[in-house]
């Protein structure tokens, strides 16, 4: 096989890196629920965690130092979970457009 | 004893290489952890049937006067999660995959042994809290757990039967992982992708099922265990949620599980067709593409399920005509198996039977499928007894034909023995007559507006209902003559040898019982799959 096996060796100071941002972010999140950004507080609240998911996905999982085969493998879950959210939300953003017979 | 005649060493195999219960309870051999599925997997497929006896034997009369409504509930939810969770998924991947896999590549084992084994234990585990729910008094929600019944209105072990199948999932999980690894990293020299055994290309396509779907089953049976404990809205209006998107989840897995069910048994008919027409599978990349196809658009139908749901009508057009065109790549499979036999050496042993049985039994429930996906009729014909005829004939006519073929065609290799040829034709012959004369009226009983899970009906319905339970009887019996000449031919079967039926795959080039290590030495392929130019074709009787 051509995918060589060997471990990567990450340095101490990523980890700690990655750490710490988890641990801000994680203050951000708190803090910004006590601010009213009126539509934005969902996207403000989403975008903070998937941030905060993806740094722990690529370091904390080592899939930036992955096979090609390993990153496949990952982004076809993240395509499967829009298929998921996507797909069901076609259904609820055009229920409304037909009406309710009789009504 | 004399010496002299001392009876010839016996070969040291998977079986009698150690013994005692901790050797099989601690192996990390796939070949014995696919013996410990085979029996557990058995248990369970009674179990489930012993609930269907009951059904079909309330149903004998128009009038509930064996069950009371309640009890009748449960029954039928036993019986679906039973055999759904505890039989169909892991039967073929977790007994034949498992045994087979690494056999066909030409590996010692699966990639990770140790988690294969813990598969197993996940799967016990799981068993075990379903047969606490069924002692304690059972579940009454179907095995569908929807919502609101489940999540307020039952009075039965929700919870409880939830974190069963939730537990059970995690075990197909490791299967899949295993498998995947398996294939991408420990094929034998010289076999390439397109040298692998349709088997393999099932199970692997299987696998990504497995994966990607099961997680999600999971999430849900999740939520619906903290809305019903500890009351926190995802599925109830009351606290903003929407009863609908239990369905949406529930399906996102639920539809490609039939595909775990069912994409193995596929792999099985194309081994047998192959080797009893003694022929290459007509279209071998089609038939490979088409179980990565099937596992890929597979997720994208789930909302035929839900068209008399609140579900928009215009995302159900969208999930109607992806449903017709998933229907394309299992047509390919079946109009190359039956391809296959055109002009080929055919030989009706038992495997090819059954087989050839799938193949007619697939198509009608198929076929039939296609009906349910045309949304007017669907509405005519939803929660009928047509809905539960079609699904048999996928599940017992497609999955359970599948892995009858699949046992009877490597029990040789699994033990080392023949079993009777005629007896089990018979059987099969009346598992065939048996399952129609089940469910065929049943396509009639729901086309007519009989619903399903109701044990009280009009009079009108017996005379086919007395019909189904008849051929109920037939199939059981189809199915338990089979349990006794294999467990004869344990004890009383001639020796197989190595490869039986004169096929080309590598399971059939090391030893029937296999060794330890599955080959003496590392196989290296040097020819294309499916090579009969050099095969010797035994004629069995
Ligand atoms: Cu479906």
């Amino acid at each position: 096989m051509q995918e060589h096996s060997e471990h990567h060796i990450v340095p101490k100071r990523v980890y700690a890196l990655v750490f710490a941002t988890l641990i801000v972010l994680t203050w951000v999140t708190a803090w910004v629920a006590t601010v009213d950004l009126g539509a934005f507080n969902i996207y403000v609240a989403l975008s903070i965690a998937t941030f905060k998911a993806s740094i722990v996905v690529l370091f904390f999982m080592h899939v930036k130092y992955g096979t090609r085969l390993t990153k496949f493998i990952v982004c076809s879950g993240i395509l499967w979970l829009m298929f998921l959210l996507f797909v069901t939300m076609g259904d609820i953003w055009t229920r409304s457009w037909m009406g309710v017979p009789g009504r | 004893m004399i010496a002299a005649s001392a009876p010839v060493k016996e070969q040291k195999n998977y079986l009698n290489a150690e013994n005692g219960l901790k050797s099989w309870l601690l192996t990390q051999d796939h070949k014995r952890i696919a013996i410990l599925y085979l029996l557990s997997v058995t248990v369970f497929f009674i179990v489930g049937g012993l609930f269907a006896a009951l059904i079909r034997l309330e149903l004998t009369t128009p009038a509930g006067d064996m069950l009371d409504s309640n009890t009748y509930n449960k029954v039928f939810t036993a019986h679906g999660v039973v055999m759904i969770f505890f039989f169909l998924i892991p039967s073929i991947p977790a007994i034949l995959g498992n045994f087979l896999l690494p056999l066909m590549i030409g590996a010692k084992d699966l990639a990770f042994p140790r988690i294969n084994l813990l598969s197993w234990y996940v799967y016990m585990l799981g068993g075990t809290l379903g047969v606490i729910v069924l002692a304690t008094g059972g579940v009454d929600t179907g095995w569908t757990f929807y919502t609101p019944l489940s999540t307020t209105y039952s009075n039965g072990y929700v919870v409880l039967t939830a974190m069963a199948a939730f537990v059970a999932g995690f075990s197909s999980i490791l299967t899949g992982l295993n498998f995947i690894v398996t294939v991408h990293r420990m094929r034998a020299p010289g076999l390439t992708w397109f040298r692998l055994p349709l088997f393999v290309w099932a199970h692997y396509a299987t696998s990504v099922i497995m994966i990607l779907g099961t997680p999600v089953i999971a999430v849900t049976l999740f939520m619906l265990m903290l809305e019903r404990g500890l009351h926190i809205g995802f599925f109830d209006p009351a606290y903003g949620g929407d009863p609908v998107l239990f369905q949406h989840l529930f399906w996102f897995y639920s539809h490609p599980a039939v595909y775990i069910m069912i994409l193995p048994s596929m792999g099985v008919i194309s081994e047998v067709m192959s080797t009893f027409c003694t022929k290459k599978p007509f279209g071998y990349t089609f038939i490979a593409f088409s179980s990565v196809a099937i596992a890929v658009f597979g997720f994208l139908v789930w909302g035929h399920h839900l068209f008399v749901s609140s579900q928009s009508a215009y995302a159900g057009m969208v999930f109607s005509i992806l449903t017709y065109i998933v229907a394309i790549p299992s047509a390919i499979k079946v109009f190359n198996w039956a391809a296959t036999m055109y002009k080929g050496q055919v030989r009706l042993t038992a495997p090819m039977l059954y087989a050839i049985g799938f193949i007619g039994l697939f198509t009608v429930g198929g076929l039939t499928g296609l009906f349910l996906a045309a949304m007017g009729l669907d509405v005519h014909v939803t929660d009928t007894y047509f809905v539960v005829a079609h699904f048999h004939y996928v599940m017992v006519g497609g999955a359970i034909m599948g892995y009858m073929a699949g046992i009877h065609y490597w029990w040789p290799k699994i033990t080392g023995r023949m079993y009777n040829q005629l007896w089990a034709k018979v059987s099969c012959c009346l598992v065939f007559i048996g399952f129609n004369l089940t469910f065929f009226p049943q396509f009639v009983l729901g086309y007519m507006g009989m619903p399903r899970r109701y044990h009280v009906y009009p009079a009108e319905f017996q005379v086919l209902n007395v019909l189904s339970s008849g051929g109920a009887a037939i199939l059981g019996l189809g199915y338990l003559i089979p349990a006794v000449y294999f467990l004869w031919s344990l004890k009383y079967g001639a020796p197989a040898g190595d490869n039986p039926w004169g096929a080309t795959t590598l399971e059939w080039q090391t030893s029937s019982p296999p060794p330890t290590t599955n080959f003496e030495v590392t196989p290296v392929v040097t020819t294309e799959v499916y090579d009969y130019t050099n095969a010797e074709v035994p004629h069995i009787v």
